[in-house]
């Protein structure tokens, strides 16, 4: 990082960016969690952003908002490759948890909702005439 | 931090940490990583429940109260305030971290009294609206909330909402506390004598680490 530097003119010039920055990300979380809080309104009072892309754009803002805070506030930017993959990737396995689990849950209600009794009506079989004349 | 990176730095020949942190700062980091996993284990069992269910509570109508604002309906409001007041304590610890690079002490025990401040607010404001929630009779077992199609919900719901913002709450709470002891540490002047102020770093990761499940929990339980 930068502040091996350790020349006084390097060191304030290097701090007001710094802070800069500091800043400017939390204008950005700010913003994002404004936007989120807006659209929630919009939603309750027009019902415009459909429920499912309201939660879509939501899902994707919120891991933009994760990605300032571990990526800014968090300095894993500014860390070596090696530290930041060795941190990433074993989270992938989120991408695999959250698909496999959430499926597994809406598998689980389609089969509550089938097999709630009396739901599913025996299909009216209409007798047929052509079968069935003394076979069994 | 240690030394200058240069292109032809043979990082795994040994001599140096080949990650370019301190050990203790790398073992935040995988502690983190394996607390990532303990709240992401949480919030999926939550998602898997609600997935299941064939309807559930609207958040909208449960998260509609403001502190002396009696019976008005405000949907969103507290939360977004509490959600407020953490990326602020976020925001006081960053520049906490970036005190301490400049070692400038005056500055970090400053910044470090914001967040611990920030924080104190934050689980002030979820005492708070566990209080009123449990007043209207939610609580682990208890659910007087219906679902969005008029039925009875089950007790899913609070049992889901109590557990995951307790376990956040409970990880403010050691953050607060931790907070304070570093504070202590660099009013006495300990990282002074040490040379370097690394240990707000790492209780700063913590912190954010914090704010950053936050961001999931506000979008898993009072936006979806």
């Amino acid at each position: 990082m930068e502040h091996t530097h350790t020349a006084a003119g390097h060191e304030n010039a290097h701090s007001d960016s710094a802070t800069k920055s500091i800043w400017r990300t939390f204008w950005i979380l700010l913003c994002i969690t404004m936007v989120e809080v807006g659209l929630a309104f919009l939603h309750l009072e027009t019902g415009f952003p459909s429920r499912v892309f309201l939660n879509a754009i939501f899902v994707g803002l919120t891991v933009l908002k994760a990605f300032y805070i571990v990526a800014e506030f968090m300095h894993l930017g500014q860390e070596i490759k090696n530290l930041i993959l060795t941190i990433l990737i074993p989270l992938l396995l989120f991408v695999w948890f959250i698909v496999a689990f959430l499926y597994e849950g809406d598998s689980w209600k389609n089969m509550r909702k089938d097999l709630k009794p009396g739901t599913p009506q025996e299909a009216p079989k209409a007798p047929s005439k052509e079968e069935g004349h003394g076979h069994y | 931090m240690d030394t200058a990176v240069t292109a032809k730095k043979k990082w795994w020949a040994g001599g140096y940490s080949p990650f370019n942190v301190s050990y203790g700062k790398l073992m935040m980091w995988y502690f983190l990583m394996s607390d990532a996993f303990t709240f992401g284990a949480l919030l999926i069992a939550y998602g898997t429940i609600r997935f299941s269910s064939t309807s559930w509570p609207d958040p909208n109508s449960v998260f509609r109260s403001f502190p002396g604002m009696g019976e008005t309906n405000m949907p969103l409001v507290f939360v977004s305030l509490m959600t407020f007041i953490l990326i602020m304590s976020s925001v006081t610890m960053v520049l906490a971290v970036h005190a301490g690079h400049m070692r400038d002490r005056k500055a970090v025990a400053k910044w470090l009294t914001w967040t611990i401040v920030g924080g104190i607010a934050f689980l002030s404001c979820q005492a708070w609206e566990w209080t009123h929630l449990f007043h209207e009779g939610a609580w682990w077992g208890r659910n007087p909330f219906p679902n969005t199609d008029g039925t009875v919900a089950s007790t899913n719901f609070t049992n889901f909402f109590f557990t995951i913002t307790g376990f956040h709450g409970l990880h403010v709470t050691s953050g607060v506390i931790l907070n304070i002891v570093i504070l202590a540490n660099v009013l006495k002047g300990t990282y002074e004598h040490r040379g370097h102020y690394e240990m707000v770093e790492k209780v700063g990761l913590y912190w954010h680490f914090v704010d950053l499940v936050w961001v999931f929990v506000f979008t898993c339980f009072y936006l979806l």
